[in-house]
């Protein structure tokens, strides 16, 4: 074949194969998936009264005592779920040190002489980890009792309610969903006005 | 540590061994252009692309014009990729409203997606807009590994071939392993992600307002559809920056294992592909064994380093014990749901194939954790490897190893009958030459000039270990990174976009070259003096080979960043 006549069957088909592979394709899956999985493929958003307040995937920042807190986050602002983000930082980095040091020393007064698991003072990988380990939501429960005016042992029980174990009790790890904690936290022991 | 993170790693391994075969058998029939299960489906759809695009099926060719369409072929598609970066603002699907990517990012991006690194300068969900993503991303991922693919097939068929010298038809190869192989199982992952929960719209990002009052916009798009191929094609260029962290782009535990174990099916189905096409299944079952000895080697060394955790997070009052109740370990960049085991078993996966998609930052990972993937990477990915790139690597390795034999043994060496002669060894050192050259080359130049030190994030010599990962991952087309270093710079981005494109070229066509010549020779009869590539001695010396080639070249280098950085941070040092 002659260069020319090669050149005009690679740019035939760049055009034939990006028609097929970057148009039909995503939008078959996409039509596919909005009738099959409507919610999933939407990001599984969470509505209570009418407002949307998060996806049950996507991480959110709490700070009251009387929820339970995500993990620290090191998006530009935190939880911005429109800029995923890790801190970066290096292993032998001082300021993953310094801001590690800081984290322990928020969390330390809320459950005094424990120790504090390592997942709740170091930043998530996306910014917006939806999980906390289930040693990191125990962690907190006499913190949020206290301000719910519970009893630590039923909040522990909402907690184990809401622990995931492992798939298939072989992947992944346990895990609490915090949004969900939360969400069902407030149903439960709603906050005192 | 723990028992059950051995099972998953175990379990993960388990399931690549279970597709080897039945993938592997039916890549062969496919490009044998035999009759498959799927072909009244697709028959149809290849004869109406070869109509459309003027193909003829059966002409043969040589390596030169095989290289020649390849190459006209990366370059056209190259160049409408900037071109559409640089449009997207006048092009549909763009609810966000992005600008035009500038000219110096658009460029890396275009021969980063080219040549398969998927390395990204860039947030995916702050810069580029759902038709860039679909047409212009999410495509390469397709045909930058069906190029790939087939390359390694006309290898093979290069070895099989007796006296003829030609190697196949490049656009009959890159259609067949679009159309039979990638699209169909791009489909299939694609709903199974949608159904574990990633995401897969054309809407606009949406604002929430979170419980505790706070506004909160939450990215979406058309992320499943590229996920699947993302993987499957050991492309790794995430829809999002956090990429496979990102809990729309990974969310459970299952759509994880999914990710890695297409990462490994094609790679680890093309060395039984090898043994069916030369007609020696036990020495694709060879290949198979050294790239699993490295890859649990690989592994091994990154789970442990990472669940024993870092001491500066002990000293400053974190506890890293690992519990049925916390992973425990080094937290710092990984997701709960992942946790250590397979966190560390994903860094290994996605760098022993030249994938470079990430569920936790390798940059925040211990500086042993750090150095697995960074090593993986500069043995040049031939673990299992990238579609199609891991094994035309490992071939170049296997006419290494057969050679070294053979000097041992003072014998002509021969591999599945064909002679392996000077042009065959020179075309394979410069394949290793110019890899480690351009890595070594630009690393050092970045050391010591303003433009490369002032992309550095974490000083001391993790700051080395960002440069070296960049360029490592760059020219071995891999595509992750240490993440802290600022890249999307005038200099960055023009010297990896060219490394880039010397590791994807200069790694492609000295590979085709050897093809052709194989191709061209007589097939000698086994004889005692030939060295056999069925057993595990063949199996231990490609290890040896890989490992030391690779240890010779790097050490020295990687001395200097993650090993001098394990030893500071046990002692306590900080910077």
């Amino acid at each position: 074949m002659s260069l020319a006549r090669n050149l005009l069957v690679a740019t035939l088909m760049t055009v034939v194969t990006t028609l097929l592979l970057g148009v039909l394709y995503p939008l078959g899956i996409t039509a596919v998936s909005q009738l099959a999985f409507r919610d999933k493929a939407n990001g599984q958003l969470i509505a209570r009264n009418g407002v949307t307040v998060g996806s049950r995937l996507i991480g959110q920042g709490f700070s009251k005592p009387g929820y339970f807190h995500s993990r620290p986050s090191a998006t530009s602002t935190p939880y911005d779920a429109a800029n995923s983000a890790g801190s970066q930082y290096g292993p032998t980095n001082r300021k993953l040190v310094d801001a590690v040091r800081a984290n322990v020393a928020s969390v330390r007064g809320d459950n005094p002489g424990a120790p504090v698991p390592v997942d709740l003072v170091t930043t998530s990988a996306s910014g917006f980890d939806p999980h906390i380990s289930p040693a990191a939501a125990l962690f907190q429960v006499p913190r949020v009792a206290r301000e719910r005016h519970a009893s630590e042992s039923d909040v522990r029980a909402l907690v184990s309610a809401h622990t995931e174990g492992r798939t298939f009790g072989l992947l992944g790890e346990p895990r609490v969903n915090v949004l969900e904690l939360n969400l069902a936290l407030d149903d439960r022991f709603p906050p005192s006005r | 540590m723990t028992l059950n993170g051995w099972l998953q790693i175990l379990f993960f391994l388990a399931t690549v061994a279970l597709v080897t075969r039945p993938l592997g058998a039916y890549m062969a029939r496919v490009f044998n252009g035999e009759p498959t299960w799927l072909a009244p489906v697709v028959r149809p759809c290849e004869r109406l692309v070869f109509r459309l695009t003027g193909v003829d099926e059966q002409h043969e060719m040589r390596w030169t014009e095989y290289a020649v369409s390849l190459l006209l072929f990366s370059i056209v598609s190259m160049l409408v990729l900037y071109a559409m970066q640089r449009l997207q603002a006048f092009l549909p699907w763009n609810p966000q409203h992005f600008p035009a990517v500038a000219p110096d990012l658009a460029f890396n991006t275009a021969a980063s997606f080219t040549t398969n690194t998927n390395w990204q300068a860039y947030s995916g969900e702050s810069t580029m807009s759902y038709f860039t993503q679909m047409a212009g991303l999410a495509y390469h991922n397709f045909v930058s590994a069906a190029v790939g693919l087939a390359v390694a097939i006309a290898f093979v068929r290069g070895i099989a071939a007796r006296e003829r010298g030609t190697i196949g038809n490049f656009w009959v190869d890159l259609v067949r392993g679009t159309l039979y192989i990638l699209l169909p199982i791009a489909i299939v992952g694609a709903l199974f992600l949608v159904s574990q929960g990633v995401v897969q719209n054309l809407r606009a990002y949406d604002t929430v307002h979170t419980v505790e009052g706070a506004v909160q916009t939450i990215a979406q798009g058309p992320v499943a559809s590229q996920e699947a191929i993302k993987q499957f094609g050991t492309n790794g260029g995430g829809f999002f920056n956090a990429n496979s962290a990102h809990p729309f782009e990974n969310p459970t535990p299952l759509s994880n294992w999914f990710a890695m174990f297409a990462i490994f099916a094609i790679p680890s189905a093309l060395t039984y592909t090898l043994g069916r096409m030369t007609g020696s299944q036990r020495h694709g079952w060879a290949v198979w064994a050294a790239m699993a000895f490295l890859f649990v080697a690989g592994v091994t060394t990154a789970y442990w380093a990472e669940a024993r955790g870092n001491p500066l997070l002990t000293s400053a009052g974190a506890d890293q014990t690992v519990s049925a109740l916390s992973s425990g370990g080094n937290m710092e960049g990984k997701e709960v749901r992942f946790g250590i085991a397979n966190t560390a078993l994903f860094a290994t996966v996605t760098t022993d194939a030249s994938c470079g998609a990430v569920n936790g930052w390798h940059d925040s990972f211990t500086a042993l954790g750090g150095l697995v993937p960074l090593a993986n990477i500069q043995l040049s990915e031939v673990v299992f490897g990238g579609v199609g790139a891991g094994m035309y690597g490992v071939l170049v390795y296997i006419i290494l190893a057969v050679f070294i034999a053979g000097l041992m043994v003072g014998r002509t060496p021969e591999y599945l009958g064909k002679k392996i002669q000077a042009f065959e060894v020179q075309m394979a050192m410069l394949t290793v030459l110019v890899f480690s050259l351009v890595i070594l080359a630009f690393t050092a130049v970045s050391s010591v000039t303003t433009h490369g030190t002032a992309g550095i994030f974490n000083a001391g010599p993790h700051g080395l270990s960002e440069l070296l990962y960049a360029y490592s991952s760059a020219a071995g087309n891999n595509g992750s990174a240490f993440g802290g270093l600022s890249a999307n710079t005038l200099w960055f981005n023009t010297t990896l976009g060219l490394t880039m494109l010397i590791g994807r070229f200069f790694m492609l066509i000295p590979p085709l070259a050897i093809a052709g010549s194989l191709s061209r020779k007589k097939l000698v009869p086994e004889s005692s003096g030939t060295f056999p590539v069925t057993t595990p001695l063949f199996s231990g010396l490609l290890v040896g080979v890989i490992v030391i080639v690779g240890a010779l070249t790097f050490f020295p280098a990687l001395s200097l960043g993650p090993v001098v950085e394990h030893f500071l941070m046990q002692s306590g040092q900080v910077f």
